[in-house]
């Protein structure tokens, strides 16, 4: 008679685990995207315009997406308070340039006061619902959004304001194709952004710290991570992207300088942070891009859809994500423990 | 509260908003149909969140679809206003079913995301087939006085909030709240998730539609700034200010969502109007900061004093 050995089963960890069958599918998905686009524009001279500033609106969507997913990512919460301050930091700009400082400058100094006005906000509003339920934090997010929104009308007057533009309004030609530079511009300035967050999470210690306070917060804090001050940390980026965005927005002609501007905008990044699945940062570029590129297309392409039909597309959109693929396209499905 | 003092306190109030309409002018009589208004807002959002744990930030969206129900049907078709409510409402529980679908599937953040969307993608809707709903200009509808606005809406919150007592104390309001303490023991106890989340969403898509028709009868005007965020928001800030989970608490934050923004307006302190968005803001971040429960927590601490130096009074606790 023989005992059965006892298998000890080594429960693989996810990282060993090798690209599943749907993240191929949404490689080729991706890739066919492109492929139809690259046809499109060699193709049509306007198809690739319509495109350029698709991909210019995608910027400031994807710049604003990975605001959230940098919150998102560390505590669970989606910030809906995140377009209100984007919109705060704008009219900072633009009072600085009324003020005489020259663009760049005003762009640099903006980003720094958006920095520490973002630590600011999260160690006064949102470090003491830290532990409280979801319910609670999503709900001190939108009393921040009432109230940052509601300051800017307060301060500046909801009076139509005009942002000025870092880049020059000529367009530029290239193989009987016109470009507006600024749409160029503005893609180069959000990718820009974005590529310098990655590196600073990728190749310095804070970087790693903050990942780590994201991912294992418990562990982080034995190997002495200042976890809560890694959360502020976070909130001061976000905040930086969402001044970039938001300065890149109002220079564009389809939003204009008042205190609800960024209200659409914000829809349009949470569809791109939900599409690249909520918790991945290059999904949500991927995302932005996609989205912006998408909603452009249909405006030009499909004859019902008008400038106000924009806004419930990108919810049907979103809503077909959430209902088709709840994880997005880079985001991991989840496990809910009992 | 034993069951008498209760019966009391609540024909007291009863008797009370009976009673008010007598002393005001017919402008502070509107005021009060507007204070209706958003009790009943409020009362389908508590449903929804504080009963069954589900969030909507798009409620606003649900009382548009029940405000263009009653005026495109009273403007186009020639209906009388009133008779269009129970209509609105069952046009908002569809419509809420429909977003609750989602919900199934989708927890806290992503539907929270998700009727967020609806708030603001609505009123565009409305926009774009300006034909139908009047767009930007908006449909007028026939005005009527400020008391029979006050009377025709308390009468529709007092039924709505005897049905939703109705609902909340028997096996449906038990099933909500074992959905919003935690879905694995409620489904492990033969609660069907599915069901309840899109009936909560459901009832409470009914109660805002209720809500839009009586704001355009009490407006006797609809355009779609009327259902902007801003509604939407309001709501939410009522319902946390006044507690979540209590009946009570909604009558505290109707009245505070209503009588704060005129109440600053009429005293003129700081800028008046553009002040009130800052100044609902932080008052919402510090309630919720101080007082998680809203009015409703800050009354039971008030009590449980009251309470605990009358009974030392009268035997020491040890």
């Amino acid at each position: 008679m023989t005992v059965a050995k006892p298998t000890l089963e080594i429960p693989r960890s996810p990282l060993h685990r090798l690209p599943g069958g749907s993240q191929v599918i949404v490689a080729a998905f991706l890739l066919a995207g492109c492929v139809f686009l690259a046809i499109g524009s060699a193709r049509s001279a306007l198809f690739a315009q319509e495109t350029v500033s698709g991909l210019a609106s995608g910027g400031i969507y994807a710049s604003l997406a990975v605001a959230l997913v940098l919150i998102y990512r560390a505590t669970e919460v989606v910030n809906f308070s995140q377009g209100a301050i984007a919109t705060f930091t704008t009219y900072v700009a633009w009072q600085l340039m009324q003020w005489g400082i020259s663009y760049w400058p005003a762009f640099v100094l903006t980003l720094a006061l958006a920095f520490v006005g973002g630590i600011a906000l999260e160690r006064v509003a949102i470090r003491p619902v830290e532990r409280a339920s979801q319910l609670t934090v999503v709900i001190v997010s939108i009393g921040l959004l009432i109230a940052i929104e509601g300051a800017v009308g307060w301060i500046w007057s909801s009076q139509i304001r005009f942002m000025p533009s870092a880049f020059p309004i000529h367009p530029i030609h290239l193989g009987g194709v016109s470009f507006s530079l600024e749409d160029v511009g503005t893609i180069g300035v959000t990718i820009g952004a974005v590529v310098l967050l990655w590196a600073f999470f990728r190749f310095t210690k804070i970087g790693l710290a903050m990942r780590a306070s994201a991912t294992h917060p418990d562990a982080a804090r034995l190997v002495g991570v200042r976890v809560s001050w890694m959360l502020a940390l976070g909130w001061g980026f976000a905040a930086v992207l969402g001044a970039v965005s938001g300065m890149l927005a109002a220079a564009s002609p389809s939003v204009l300088l008042q205190p609800s501007m960024m209200d659409g905008v914000l829809i349009y990044a949470f569809a791109a942070a939900v599409l690249g699945g909520l918790e991945s940062p290059a999904g949500a570029v991927v995302g932005g891009l996609a989205i912006g590129v998408t909603l452009n297309l249909l405006a030009s392409y499909v004859g019902f859809v008008t400038p106000q039909l924009l806004l419930p597309a990108a919810f049907v959109l979103m809503l077909g994500i959430l209902l088709i693929k709840p994880s997005g396209l880079f985001g991991r499905p989840k496990v809910r423990k009992v | 509260m034993r069951a008498a003092s209760r019966l009391l306190v609540i024909a007291a109030t009863a008797a009370v908003i009976a009673w008010l309409p007598l002393q005001l002018s017919d402008y502070n009589r509107m005021q009060g149909a507007s204070v209706a208004v958003y009790f009943i807002a409020i009362l389908g959002l508590d449903i929804l969140t504080g009963y069954a744990g589900q969030i909507s930030i798009g409620n606003g969206a649900f009382m548009a679809i029940g405000g263009y129900t009653t005026a495109i049907l009273t403007v186009h078709h020639g209906w009388t206003d009133v008779t269009t409510i129970p209509l609105a409402a069952l046009a908002g529980f569809a419509c809420g079913v429909v977003v609750g679908l989602p919900a199934l599937r989708l927890s806290g953040a992503y539907l929270a995301l998700l009727t967020f969307a609806v708030a603001l993608a609505v009123p565009q809707i409305a926009l774009n087939y300006s034909g139908f709903t009047g767009g930007n200009q908006g449909l007028p509808l026939p005005a009527h006085s400020g008391l029979w606005l006050y009377a025709v809406s308390w009468a529709a919150s007092a039924i709505l909030l005897v049905l939703a007592w109705l609902v909340l104390r028997g096996r449906t309001g038990r099933a909500f709240r074992a959905v919003r303490d935690s879905e694995i023991a409620a489904a492990a106890s033969g609660v069907s998730l599915s069901i309840h989340k899109a009936l909560a969403f459901g009832i409470s898509a009914a109660y805002a539609a209720v809500a839009g028709s009586l704001l355009v009868l009490v407006n006797s005007f609809i355009n779609p700034q009327m259902f902007g965020l801003t509604l939407s928001l309001y709501i939410l800030i009522g319902a946390a200010v006044g507690g979540l989970g209590s009946l009570w608490g909604v009558l505290v934050g109707a009245i505070f969502v209503q009588l704060l923004p005129s109440g600053l307006q009429s005293t003129q302190v700081f800028h008046a109007a553009e002040s009130v968005p800052v100044i609902f803001g932080v008052f919402l971040v510090v309630v919720m900061l101080v007082f998680p429960g809203g009015a409703t927590q800050v009354l039971r601490i008030a009590g449980g004093v009251t309470r605990r130096v009358t009974r030392r009074r009268a035997a020491p606790e040890v």
